[in-house]
C-alpha cells in the first residue's frame, strides 16, 4: 500500500491508498479521480493518463520506456517531469508520492 | 423536470464511464446502470488479449471496485435484460415487468458477435468473444496439443490466434477475403500480420468459404471449407464481425441505420435518450460524414459528451477515432479512417516490424497505421486533427523526425 496524492488542475487534492502493484493510473480511475482518462486502460497505447511527477519522486518513479518518450513527445504541455501514469507500478517506495493531472488529456 | 434521473442501459464500458463521469461532473438526481451481464462493467480489449494469455487478472479488468457504485450512489442492476423503451412515458421495462421512469436515458448496448448461419453451428466449441464468460469457454479450450480454428481474419480473431500461440496451441485463420484484414486495414499491414503469424506458427486460408462445422458426439471436431477440405481443430472462434444491438432502440421508434443515429451529442431522434458507443452511427466531423466506430475509445468519446451534454458542461473539442491492437510484441496503433486517400505512403521499414502506413488526401493525412511506431501514431493523430497539409516527402523520409514533419 502506497498513500499517493493526485493534485486535479484545479488544485483539487486526493489522497488515496493505493495497493502495491497497481499502476498509478488505476489508483485515480479505479477511485474515479477525475483528470486522468487512461482510454487504453494501461496498454501505453493512447497516453490519455499523462501526470507531472513532484520532482524529489522522479527517481523512485523510474526512466521512461522508449515506448512512453515517443507516446509522451506528442502529448500537449509535456515537461521535463512528464510521465504517462499506466507506466508507474504502485511499490512502498512510492509512499507519499505526489502527482499533478495537466488541464486535458485530449 | 423530475427527479427520476438518468437510467444507462448497457453496462459496458462506454455505461459504466457515462455513470463516473456524470459524478465527476456534479450530477445529483439518481443514477441507474442497468446490464445484462452479471458483471460490475469492466474492460473488453483484454479479453483476447492479456487476460487471455493469462497475464491480467479479472480484478484488473474491472473500470471501478464493486464499493464503487454504492459510494457514489449509482444502482447498478446487473444480470437484468430491458425489454422495451416507451419513450412518450420515459419509462423502461425490464423483462420482469418492472418499470423505471427517466429524465435521461443513455443506451450503451453495444454489439453482438455475428453467428453463421451454417449446418453445426450450435456444436459445442464454436464460440464467440465478447463477453468475460465468452473468454472463460474460450481460454478453456487452449493450450498444448490444442487446435483452434479462427474464422475470420480481422482484429478479435487475430489477438486469438497470437494468444493460442502463447498458450502452446495451435491456430489457423480462416479467412473469406483474399487477405486478412480486408475491411479493417490496408494491404501493406495485411502482408505484414500474415507474415509475421506466419513465422510464429499460425497457417492461413484465405479466399476461404466456411459451408459447417462438423462434430463428434456433439462437439466440433472441423470446419468444412467451400473446396471440400476439412480442417480438423478441438475449438472453433467465430470472428466475423459484431452488428449494432439496436432492436430495444428500433422497437421504441428512434431512427437506426445500421445502428442508434445520433448527432455530436451522442443524442437520439428523442431528445431525452442519447446513444453511445458500438451501438451508434455517430457523425465524424473532421470527415463530414456519418459512420460507425467499433472502439472503447469512440465509446469513451461518446461517453463525455453525454455526461457534458447532460450536466450542461461545454462540449469537448472533437478526438480523432483511434484504436490499438496487441499481438505477440507488436503494438499496433492506428488513427483516423482513410476516406477518400489518393495516396499511400510507407514510413520505415516492414521487414524491421517498424514502420507506419499513412493515406493522404492531397498533402492532408486522413489516417495512419503504425507498428510498434508510436511517434508515428500520435504525430499523425495530431496531424489528422489538425487538417494540416504537409510535405509527403519529408513524412517518408524517416531521417526526418516526426516532430519536425509536424512542426
Amino acid at each position: 500500500m502506497a498513500k499517493i496524492t493526485y493534485i486535479e488542475h484545479n488544485g483539487a487534492e486526493h489522497v488515496i491508498d493505493v495497493k502495491t502493484g497497481l499502476s498509478v493510473m488505476e489508483g485515480a480511475v479505479k477511485n474515479n479521480i477525475p483528470g486522468i482518462d487512461a482510454d487504453c486502460g494501461g496498454a501505453c497505447a493512447c497516453a490519455t493518463c499523462h501526470v507531472y511527477v513532484r520532482e524529489s519522486w522522479l527517481d523512485k518513479t523510474g526512466e521512461k520506456s522508449a515506448m512512453e518518450e515517443s507516446m509522451l513527445d506528442f502529448a500537449e504541455n509535456v515537461e521535463p517531469n512528464s510521465r504517462l501514469s499506466c507506466q508507474i507500478k504502485v511499490t512502498d517506495e512510492l509512499d507519499g508520492l505526489v502527482v499533478t493531472m495537466p488541464e486535458s488529456q485530449h | 423536470m423530475s427527479d427520476a434521473g438518468v437510467i444507462i442501459v448497457g453496462a459496458g464500458h462506454g455505461g459504466g464511464t457515462a455513470a463516473a463521469l456524470l459524478r465527476q461532473y456534479g450530477y445529483q438526481a439518481p443514477i441507474r446502470l442497468i446490464g445484462e451481464e452479471p458483471l460490475a462493467p469492466y474492460q473488453r480489449p483484454p479479453l483476447s488479449k492479456a487476460w487471455l494469455k493469462g497475464e491480467a487478472d479479472a480484478d484488473a479488468l474491472t473500470l471501478k471496485p464493486e464499493s464503487f457504485y454504492p459510494e457514489a450512489g449509482i444502482d447498478l442492476m446487473t444480470g437484468v435484460r430491458v425489454e422495451a423503451i416507451e419513450p412518450a412515458a420515459k419509462t423502461v421495462r425490464l423483462e420482469t415487468g418492472e418499470r423505471y421512469a427517466y429524465d435521461h436515458l443513455i443506451l450503451a448496448t453495444g454489439a453482438k458477435p455475428r453467428r453463421l448461419g451454417i449446418p453445426g453451428a450450435d456444436l459445442d466449441g464454436v464460440l464467440t468473444l465478447r463477453s468475460a464468460a465468452d473468454a472463460e469457454a474460450l481460454k478453456a479450450h487452449l493450450g498444448p496439443g490444442k487446435r483452434i480454428a479462427v474464422v475470420g481474419g480481422g482484429y478479435i480473431g487475430l489477438e486469438v490466434a497470437a494468444s493460442a500461440r502463447a498458450l502452446g496451441a495451435e491456430a489457423v485463420v480462416i479467412e473469406k477475403e483474399p487477405r486478412i484484414l480486408a475491411r479493417v486495414a490496408c494491404k501493406v499491414l495485411s502482408d505484414f500480420f500474415t507474415g509475421y503469424h506466419a513465422a510464429r506458427g499460425v497457417t492461413f486460408e484465405v479466399s476461404a468459404d466456411v459451408t459447417a462445422f462438423e462434430g463428434a458426439n456433439g462437439a466440433v471436431a472441423g470446419v468444412r471449407l467451400g473446396d471440400g477440405r476439412l480442417i480438423a481443430c478441438d475449438v472453433v472462434l467465430v470472428g466475423v464481425g459484431a452488428p449494432p444491438d439496436d432492436g430495444v432502440a428500433a422497437r421504441a421508434g428512434l431512427t437506426c441505420d445500421g445502428g442508434i443515429v445520433v448527432d455530436g451529442e451522442a443524442r437520439t431522434s428523442d431528445p431525452a435518450i442519447f446513444a453511445i458507443g458500438d451501438v451508434t452511427r455517430r457523425p465524424m466531423p473532421l470527415y463530414q460524414r456519418m459512420f460507425r466506430l467499433e472502439s472503447v475509445a469512440n465509446a469513451l468519446e461518446q461517453a463525455r459528451h453525454v455526461a457534458c451534454a447532460i450536466t450542461g458542461r461545454a462540449p469537448p473539442a472533437p478526438e480523432v477515432t483511434w484504436n490499438w491492437s496487441d499481438q505477440y510484441d507488436i503494438k499496433y496503433q492506428f488513427a483516423g479512417v482513410p476516406f477518400d486517400a489518393d495516396q499511400v505512403l510507407i514510413r520505415g521499414d516492414p521487414t524491421q516490424a517498424k514502420f507506419a502506413v499513412f493515406h493522404l488526401k492531397g498533402d492532408v493525412i486522413q489516417a495512419v497505421e503504425a507498428v510498434n511506431a508510436p511517434a508515428e501514431f500520435m504525430g499523425g493523430r495530431l496531424l489528422i486533427g489538425q487538417r494540416r497539409p504537409i510535405d509527403p516527402a519529408r513524412l517518408a523520409d524517416v531521417s526526418v523526425s516526426m516532430k519536425e514533419v509536424a512542426a
